[in-house]
């Protein structure tokens, strides 16, 4: 059987992609995408390490670190984490993991990928029209962004685009979950990466809404001056924080529940054994869902909103560590008595136990009250939720591209130079944040172009790490595109033994995946 | 701690600090050595034959209900230490913080201003802040003490100053262009010092009352954040020598040459963007509602003579 790269469908050559309704082709479309902005979003975030490398000016002035901050923030946020597992990885195995032949909706599917890109394309085009690229900051909070000359409209418009794309994305996913299951796939039968996806896309599907409104009001409140948020004209620039972060705040369990999915996925394989406690780790991504969609108000602690909300606010937030916390201590026990082989995958996701752990754990320094007043805004909550969102969600990534390369592209990646990589982003990453941590205790705010000379030494040692991890980023990323075309061709189906459905076809699939419909007997993590 | 943790801000932040901590850092450890553990105990070369274990409900109460109470419990000290930042002390002293882009304003209770935060050593000091344009943040880390000054608003923050120095005041929320350098001292005097430089203050202040000198109002208007006196560029053009000087300017996208005349100098004030100053960027805030027209006849009078 020819695979879906021979089998292009309606039309040919580049068209064969751009016009393609095949779930795997989208997927793969958005790798491309995703990984080229994700590209830029690293250049810009070296640029601020070597700007910030010593005190006074360096390499910049003032108004270009501000810019460049705010986007780095922009599209590592809304072009990269959001969009990024389950545009790229959900597109591609969630159809296939319960046994489907596509998503519910193909051609919804292919659109909210041009909706991406218009999306990205008027991002980009803001940078050279109006009044420049913007300097507010990924959140754009009010007045600030309807006072400042810079191209504010065309940035948050085209923001506003993209939440269609994660919408619709989220809707193709939660139907294919109900709808099209093959036959004796019951929900305690799908693999946890569905169960991720799928709590995943109805956090897309609710919250989304709410950014779009709020960015509507800040485009009317500067283009028509109708006075929403804007104090002097009777607005309430804390409203906008409370709308903002309605979104903002469950957007982060849009980007690590993912990929605590692609976690759940590797472990029982490379241990070959059986998930410990999987209706426990299916629960509680559901549990993050719904109590992280009620936490937002933490990210306002010291803005002037009541104490009575602070305090409601701090109690909600605690508890939806919880659920995190269980599914680390299932994944460990799941090592217990295990038969491990600690290949690429599976020492890139006991990474991201690591790391994750470290950013959910100085994540309750913030969430409590007294702590959180000296903490917020500084360095400490840069740092953390870079533990979280790259050492979390980018460590995943770098699992799941080493987990499903051969199945997705047919060819196998070489085993050492992973391990190297691995040793120079681990260091890297962690020279890079932790520094940061300590900077936020010492009382180093961010967003700071310059800085007092106490914090110099930090800053240096910080700017260094980044040196280290882009390293390891090129090494990685130069071995998988290197393996991609010279790798040895994977003839197997199941070169690491897994039990989900993905890994009972060819590699890499055929155009629709399954010749017949299979018919489930057993769990995902069945390995006997 | 059953009661909450209590004292002065800073100890309550740094007790609460510590209890996180060590809870966290046992976690940690426990986690990561397991993990390690176990990888290197049933590694394939020693354990080929795998065993399934599907979950024990037991461990899975533990692990729900232990956390569970840890995360209350520092929910519990966050609580309590906050209530005491929320409770401003009686006979605190008063001082009212202006924010804007970007120096901070401050005024005390004899209406005496000035751009350092100058404060008794010993007393609480209850600050009211606000500001007159975007969001700041004002955010002392010696006191370990942050509080947003938002237009339309008055914020409250109190802290208590236990030694004589000087310490950084930061703002924490960005700004725009020069949010890294809107910084100032806080200055705790001895108790005497205080009031000898209160009172003297004071009085300066009750004598030049009324009458709007153009060096003051440039000083506490902020606008010397930006325009120099002396002849350098800086965010903004230098107001040496201006007045009667031809100003290359940006009117809408054209370029032309206005004389900055009495009225150049007033539509800058008042509305600074419409007449932009070649090579600069427009970011001055109008400061309509902000200056009386006594002020502004003043200050036009002052930079006639620079």
């Amino acid at each position: 059987m020819s695979s879906f790269y021979e089998d292009e469908g309606r039309f040919r050559g580049i068209l064969g992609w751009i016009f393609s309704t095949d779930h795997k082709r989208i997927g793969l479309l958005y790798l491309l995408a995703i990984f080229a902005f994700s590209a830029v979003g690293v250049l810009l975030g070296f640029l601020m390490r070597l700007e910030l490398m010593a005190p006074g000016p360096t390499i910049m002035r003032p108004q270009t670190y501000n810019a460049i901050f705010t986007l780095h923030g922009v599209i590592m946020i809304f072009l990269f984490v959001i969009p990024g597992i389950p545009a790229i990885f959900g597109n591609f195995f969630l159809p296939i993991q319960v046994g489907a032949r596509d998503v519910a909706f193909p051609r919804i599917n292919l659109l909210s990928w041009w909706i991406y890109m218009a999306g990205a394309g008027l991002a980009v085009l803001s940078l050279f029209t109006g009044g420049g690229p913007v300097d507010t900051g990924w959140t754009f909070y009010v007045p600030y962004s309807l006072r400042t000359p810079v191209n504010v409209p065309l940035a948050v418009f085209a923001v506003f685009i993209l939440g269609f794309s994660s919408i619709l994305t989220g809707i193709n996913f939660v139907t294919t979950t109900h709808q099209l299951r093959a036959p004796g796939m019951t929900w305690f039968r799908l693999p946890l990466f569905v169960w991720a996806i799928y709590a995943t896309a109805w956090v897309q599907i609710l919250a989304t809404p709410v950014v779009g409104i709020t960015l509507l009001l800040t485009l009317m409140e500067r283009l028509a001056g109708v006075g929403i948020f804007d104090p002097l004209k009777g607005g309430d620039p804390i409203l906008y924080q409370h709308l903002f972060w309605i979104y903002s705040h469950p957007a982060v369990y849009i980007m690590i529940l993912p990929a605590m999915g692609i976690i759940s996925e590797i472990i029982p394989v490379f241990a070959q054994r059986t998930i410990f406690g999987y209706k426990a780790i299916a629960f509680s991504s559901l549990a993050i869902a719904v109590v992280g969609s009620f936490v937002w108000g933490h990210h306002m602690f010291v803005s002037g909103q009541s104490d009575l909300a602070s305090i409601i606010f701090s109690l909600l937030t605690f508890l939806v560590a919880v659920p995190s916390g269980v599914k680390v201590f299932n994944w460990v026990s799941t090592l217990y008595k295990g038969s491990i082989e600690v290949s690429p995958p599976l020492l890139f996701a006991l990474t991201f136990i690591f790391l994750f752990s470290i950013g959910g754990l100085t994540g309750l320094f913030q969430g409590a009250l007294a702590t959180n007043v000296h903490l917020h805004d500084t360095y400490w909550v840069v740092g953390h939720f870079h533990y979280v969102i790259f050492g979390g969600t980018g460590f995943a990534i770098f699992g799941a591209l080493h987990y499903w390369f051969p199945k997705m592209f047919g060819r196998r990646v070489g085993k050492k130079i992973p391990y190297l990589a691995w040793a120079l982003l681990f260091v890297g990453f962690n020279t890079l944040y932790f520094p940061m941590l300590i900077l936020g205790w010492e009382g180093m705010p961010r967003r700071y172009y310059d800085y007092l000379p106490q914090f110099h030494s930090l800053h240096l040692v910080s700017t260094v790490g980044s040196w280290i991890l882009i390293a390891g980023l090129i090494l990685m990323f130069g071995h998988l595109i290197y393996s991609l075309f010279r790798g040895e061709k994977e003839r197997l189906e199941n070169p690491w033994g897994g039990a989900t459905l993905e890994w009972q076809i060819p590699s890499p699939p055929p155009r629709e995946n399954f010749a017949e419909i299979p018919r489930v007997e057993r769990g995902p993590y069945e390995f006997r | 701690m059953i009661g909450g943790v209590t004292g002065l801000p800073d100890q309550i932040v740094e007790d609460v600090f510590l209890f996180i901590a060590a809870v966290s850092v046992s976690i940690l450890v426990l986690i990561t050595f397991l993990m390690i553990f176990f990888t290197i105990r049933y590694r394939r070369k020693r354990n080929p034959k795998p065993e399934d274990i599907r979950g024990n409900l037991w461990l899975e109460i533990l692990w729900t209900v232990i956390p569970t109470l840890l995360v209350l419990s520092m929910f519990y000290y966050g609580w309590t230490g906050f209530r005491t930042f929320k409770k401003v002390p009686e006979g605190a002293f008063t001082v009212k913080v202006m924010a804007r882009q970007w120096s901070w304003l401050f005024e005390y209770e004899n209406g005496v201003k000035t751009d350092e935060l100058i404060v008794p050593v010993g007393r609480p000091i209850h600050l009211l802040l606000t500001s007159q344009d975007v969001i700041h943040g004002f955010y002392i880390p010696a006191f370990r003490v942050k509080q947003d000054a938002v237009p339309g608003m008055v914020n409250p923050l109190w802290f208590q100053a236990k030694d004589v120095g000087a310490f950084d005041v930061l703002c924490a929320e960005y700004c725009g262009q020069q949010h890294a350098y809107m910084l100032t001292r806080l200055k705790v005097y001895p108790e005497e010092e205080f009031n000898r430089w209160y009172e003297e203050k004071g009085k300066q202040f009750e004598q030049e009352k009324g009458l709007p000198r153009g060096s003051r109002l440039l000083q506490e208007k902020g606008c010397l954040v930006c325009h120099s006196l002396d002849g350098t560029p800086r965010i903004g053009p230098t107001l040496k020598g201006l007045f009667g000087k031809t100003v290359p300017v940006i009117t809408g996208d054209r370029e032309r040459n206005v004389l900055a005349d009495e009225a150049y100098l007033k539509r800058s004030l008042l509305e600074p963007n419409t007449d932009i100053v070649k090579d600069f960027p427009p970011i001055m805030p109008s400061q309509k509602g902000l200056l009386t027209g006594e002020e502004i006849d003043e200050l036009v009078r002052y930079m006639k003579e620079l």
